[in-house]
């Protein structure tokens, strides 16, 4: 019984990436992290946070402390990449 | 006069410290106690004498403010003397009302018989665990953390360490606390038994509850000693009678003297307990106000005179007070404000100046061997005549008055290099100009002096645009730099000339506006012709210095066309194309007969009228804005200042007015326009009726009434449309209203039709007229009545005239308007400050990413394209231009 009730939110949950409007998502893998953040001269936490809660990151699977990268659609460049730093809440 | 002797500190003697971080904690009364000098003791201030009362608020020993007198605990004089705090002992303690809230927390969430936190052992083991790790990193997450703790201990109703059980708390604004009992009794909780129950609270405890133990113990919250400013926070003023007045806050302090010795008396002669009680109630209130005089449900203390008594939060408080009044915005000296009035013939880089302002305004001219001949003669002239000088300071820092110096000859003889004259505000001065409200940094932008009579500002029209200024009686501010670093950043960075670009979306913010669009136009259409002298004319009031070209006709007199003047004064390298405001049917600009577009080779220009689109303030990729890019701020600069000088000098020898004789139009016109409306009206009528009988069908998501109120609507706002047409196609094109609506120089088509036509529906927030009598809107109609008449339809114009009923709705829709403005300015000037105030500290770092203050990434790349808006042409690169100067394209 639990358990699907389980698989059912977190089929929800993919099925939430399915919609337009949802930006691509991914997890960033550890290695890349530090090349990442190289790159933009930044520690870990001075990227901007996105909650642990948020449906995004619970449907992509992410746990605090990952970064995860965001492509997403803009209206002044087009295809634009970000990353945020997943907290705990 | 050894005490004149001015003492001078050298910079390097000035320790230099930087601060690390700033605390806030509670006083505790130990240090209340051992930071005081004295203890008040008695509510007088005075002796019969005059003299300050020993033990009483103006002790000599809280230091002094009267000059003469000497300080009694340090010996010092007033201007030495930093002030003793000294200190109440009061009789019971009483709450801090500003601490209430959080008293009240505690109390809730801690145990009334043994004061632990109403949590188990190993929650508190758990939650401590947590805030540990949290307080590292994650201050934020540690205080949501902390509420989360504050909650779940509050409820619980019985002690896990000890099993007492609770009681509810209630709190009852601003400083009572009772407690619930089982049968719904309350029970007051007093100052002493709140203490009590806070003295018992363990310091691991607290630090749960985001308290800071070492820093605050509850208790503290709850006042024993009240410290006492001394009296240079609370200067006594002397008013001209002889008589003292005292500050706001000595007449609270001496209240809470007076109360707190009557309450000790009380308690010492074994007074029944309501006295008591209602002393210590009154003693509560009076230390509460004289923290905060504007507590829900209490009283303000009010002055004799009826006004409420300032005390230590009103001081702080609003925009007066200290924060907003003192400490962010200050007065200044070196600056005036009058009122302005336009000058055309000054430059747009200028500010004129009255002279009576140039007299007082001074800027430090530091004598040099180069310069002594001049600061001699500014000496000479003095602080009455222009140019002048109102002080010189000597080479060892003494300053002289020049009013009240007498031989003002010999002063000047003995000027030497090392001297500092105070010279009058000259031409060619900088200065910072500036009109309010300063919303960016075209606000405040720097200015060249030039000294005029009269008794106004004076700035070009030019650059009304960027301080949205008008001259129906706006003030302005203008400021003197007072050293050469200042002068030389006004100078380069804040010039006019470097603002005609606004940084918002990169178009020029300055330009030509109203009667330069008119004259713009009227001297570039095809049939203005322009003989030798007018040429004279206009090339004089430009300043032009060049050849002049040969005439378009030489027979049978020598005639130049406007396009031919103001070929002269474009520079001679430009190629530009660019349509029109006038622009109507023509695809091709080379092909184009009607001047819709303007064509400009090697700086001639062959075709086009110049109008609000080539020339205006605060257009893109306009002939102006080209001329600012390619040529630079200061080709650019001349180039406005004599154009338009040129144009308004042509406007003002041809003549423009307008007058009625600009509104005319033919009868047949009229019908058409009487038609129309008749039209509507019957399409109206005929809505309503289908309403009436129930034949209306709603359209989605609107009642049946809306549909109608929408319908009907639609065919008014579709009259007035119409009229307009009707409008264009009758009206004189050569008449003075429509040459400016056309141009954009002022007005536009609606406010033509409005004249000569029809003035069309008038609204209350965006509806028609709905309000008023039961069922009606005067008592001019049918209730019920749904007409365009009934609702609010101007059928008139205002050359003809409005009916009353017309006119009442017209003035009624001209108010709410009126309204509107006032309140959207209101709302959204304080939503710009909240914005200004989160975003201030966000900038764009070397390497392109946005940061917050911190250094936290707010975007990884500025605005996601990492384009400069104030260097774009409205946000986005303009490839074509950037290939045509790396000579890659047309």
């Amino acid at each position: 019984m639990t358990t699907r009730r389980k698989s059912k939110t977190e089929e929800r949950l993919r099925r939430i990436l399915e919609h337009e409007y949802m930006p691509k998502a991914e997890i960033v893998p550890k290695e890349e992290v530090k090349e990442i953040l190289k790159q933009l001269n930044a520690k870990v936490f001075q990227l901007p946070w996105i909650r642990a809660s948020d449906p995004l990151v619970r449907a992509i699977g992410a746990k605090p402390g990952n970064v995860i990268r965001i492509i997403r659609k803009s209206d002044t460049a087009g295809v634009f990449v970000t990353y945020r730093f997943v907290v705990p809440g | 006069m050894a005490q004149t002797e001015k003492t001078v500190v050298r910079e390097e003697e000035i320790p230099l410290k930087t601060i690390k971080s700033i605390k806030f904690a509670l006083l505790s009364p130990d240090i209340i106690r051992s930071m005081s000098v004295m203890e008040i003791t008695t509510s007088e201030t005075y002796d019969e004498a005059g003299r300050p009362m020993v033990g009483g608020l103006m002790d000599r020993r809280l230091g002094v403010v009267e000059p003469g007198a000497r300080c009694e605990t340090c010996g010092n004089p007033p201007d030495k003397c930093p002030g003793h705090f000294g200190r109440i002992e009061l009789a019971k303690p009483v709450i801090h009302v500003e601490y209430a809230k959080y008293i009240y927390d505690l109390l809730r969430a801690t145990c009334r018989e043994c004061g632990r936190i109403l949590l188990t052992d190993e929650e508190i083991e758990k939650y401590r665990k947590r805030l540990e790790r949290l307080r590292v990193r994650w201050r934020l997450l540690a205080d949501k953390l902390v509420e989360r703790i504050r909650k779940k201990a509050m409820e619980r109703t019985v002690c896990p360490h000890c099993g007492a059980k609770q009681y509810k708390v209630r709190f009852e604004r601003p400083y009572t606390f009772y407690e619930e009992k089982e049968n719904g009794v309350l029970e007051k909780l007093d100052p002493v038994k709140i203490r009590e129950r806070l003295e018992k609270i363990p310091d691991s405890d607290l630090e749960l509850l985001g308290w800071d133990p070492k820093a605050a113990r509850p208790e503290w919250a709850i006042l024993t000693v009240l410290p006492v400013p001394p009296p240079q926070v609370r200067p006594s003023i002397q008013l001209e009678t002889g008589q003292r007045s005292e500050d706001d806050l000595t007449h609270k302090l001496v209240d809470i003297v007076r109360v707190n010795e009557k309450l000790r008396t009380a308690i010492e002669s074994g007074a029944p307990s309501t006295v008591i009680d209602q002393l210590w109630d009154l003693l509560q209130y009076h230390v509460a106000t004289y923290f905060n005089n504007e507590l829900p449900n209490l009283p303000p203390v009010k002055h004799r005179s009826g006004r409420p008594l300032k005390t230590l939060a009103q001081r702080l408080k609003g925009k007066e007070g200290r924060f907003r009044g003192s400490l962010s915005g200050k007065r200044v000296d070196f600056s005036a404000r009058t009122v302005i009035s336009p000058d055309p013939n000054l430059s747009i880089n200028e500010v004129g100046v009255p002279i009576d302002v140039a007299k007082i305004l001074t800027v430090p001219m530091v004598v040099t061997e180069w310069n002594i001949d001049l600061a001699r003669q500014l000496v000479l002239n003095g602080p009455e005549v222009w140019p002048g000088a109102n002080y010189v300071i000597y080479p060892d820092g003494r300053r002289v008055d020049l009013r009240y110096f007498r031989d003002r000859r010999e002063l000047a003889n003995k000027l030497a290099p090392g001297f500092v004259v105070e010279r009058h505000l000259m031409n060619g001065d900088i200065v910072l100009f500036n009109r309010q409200p300063s919303l960016h940094r075209m606000s405040m932008m720097g200015h060249l002096v030039r000294v005029l009579p009269g008794r106004t500002f004076r700035l070009h029209l030019a650059v009304c645009p960027p301080y949205n200024a008008d001259f129906d009686g706006d003030e302005m501010n203008l400021h003197v730099p007072q050293n050469e670093e200042a002068r030389a950043e006004a100078r380069m960075l804040m010039l006019v000339q470097n603002h005609i670009i606004t940084p918002r979306y990169g178009g020029p913010i300055i330009g030509a506006r109203q009667d330069y669009i008119t004259g713009g136009y009227l001297l570039t259409r095809k049939d203005t012709f322009v003989n030798k002298e007018l040429l004279m004319y206009l090339l004089a009031a430009a300043n032009y210095e060049g050849e002049i070209d040969e005439p378009a006709i030489m027979h049978p007199k020598e005639l130049w066309t406007g396009k031919q003047v103001i070929s002269m004064l474009l520079p001679k390298d430009l190629n530009w194309v660019q349509p029109t405001a006038i622009k109507e049917s023509c695809k091709d600009p080379y092909n184009c007969y009607t001047d819709e577009y303007i064509v400009i080779v090697n700086g001639y220009m062959a075709t086009g009228v110049l109008d609000k689109k080539s020339i205006g303030a605060e257009q893109v990729d306009s002939l102006w804005h080209v001329i600012v890019k390619r040529y630079g701020n200061d080709y650019a600069r001349k180039w406005i200042d004599s154009v338009l000088r040129a144009l308004l000098r042509f406007l003002d020898l041809r003549g423009f007015t307008m007058g009625i004789d600009s509104l005319e139009m033919p009868r047949e016109s009229y019908e058409e326009l009487a038609k129309l409306y008749e039209e509507s009206e019957r399409k109206v009528f005929e809505y309503i009726q289908r309403y009436r009988e129930g034949k209306l069908e709603a359209e989605p998501g609107l009642t049946v009434e809306e549909t109608l109120e929408n319908n009907i609507t639609i065919e008014l706002s579709r009259v007035r449309e119409a009229a307009a047409r009707v409008v264009e196609k009758y009206i004189n094109k050569d008449s003075d209203a429509y040459i400016m609506a056309k141009t954009g120089a002022r007005g536009s088509i609606i406010n033509i039709t409005q004249m000569v036509a029809m003035i069309g529906q008038q609204t209350i927030r965006g509806e028609r007229f709905k309000r008023g009598f039961y069922g009606r809107t005067t008592a001019h109609f049918e209730p019920g009545d749904l007409g365009p008449m009934a609702k609010g339809f101007v059928r008139n114009n205002f050359k003809v005239g409005l009916s009353p009923i017309e006119f009442f709705f017209h003035a009624a829709g001209g108010r709410d308007g009126l309204v509107d403005t006032a309140v959207r300015t209101a709302q959204s000037g304080y939503m710009q400050r909240r914005l200004i105030n989160a975003l201030q500290d966000i900038y764009v770092a070397y390497d392109g990413t946005v940061r917050s203050a911190n250094g936290s990434i707010i975007q990884t790349k500025y605005a996601e394209d990492g384009i400069d808006v104030s260097k774009s042409d409205h946000g986005r690169l303009n490839i074509d231009e950037i290939l045509r100067r790396v000579g890659l394209g047309g």
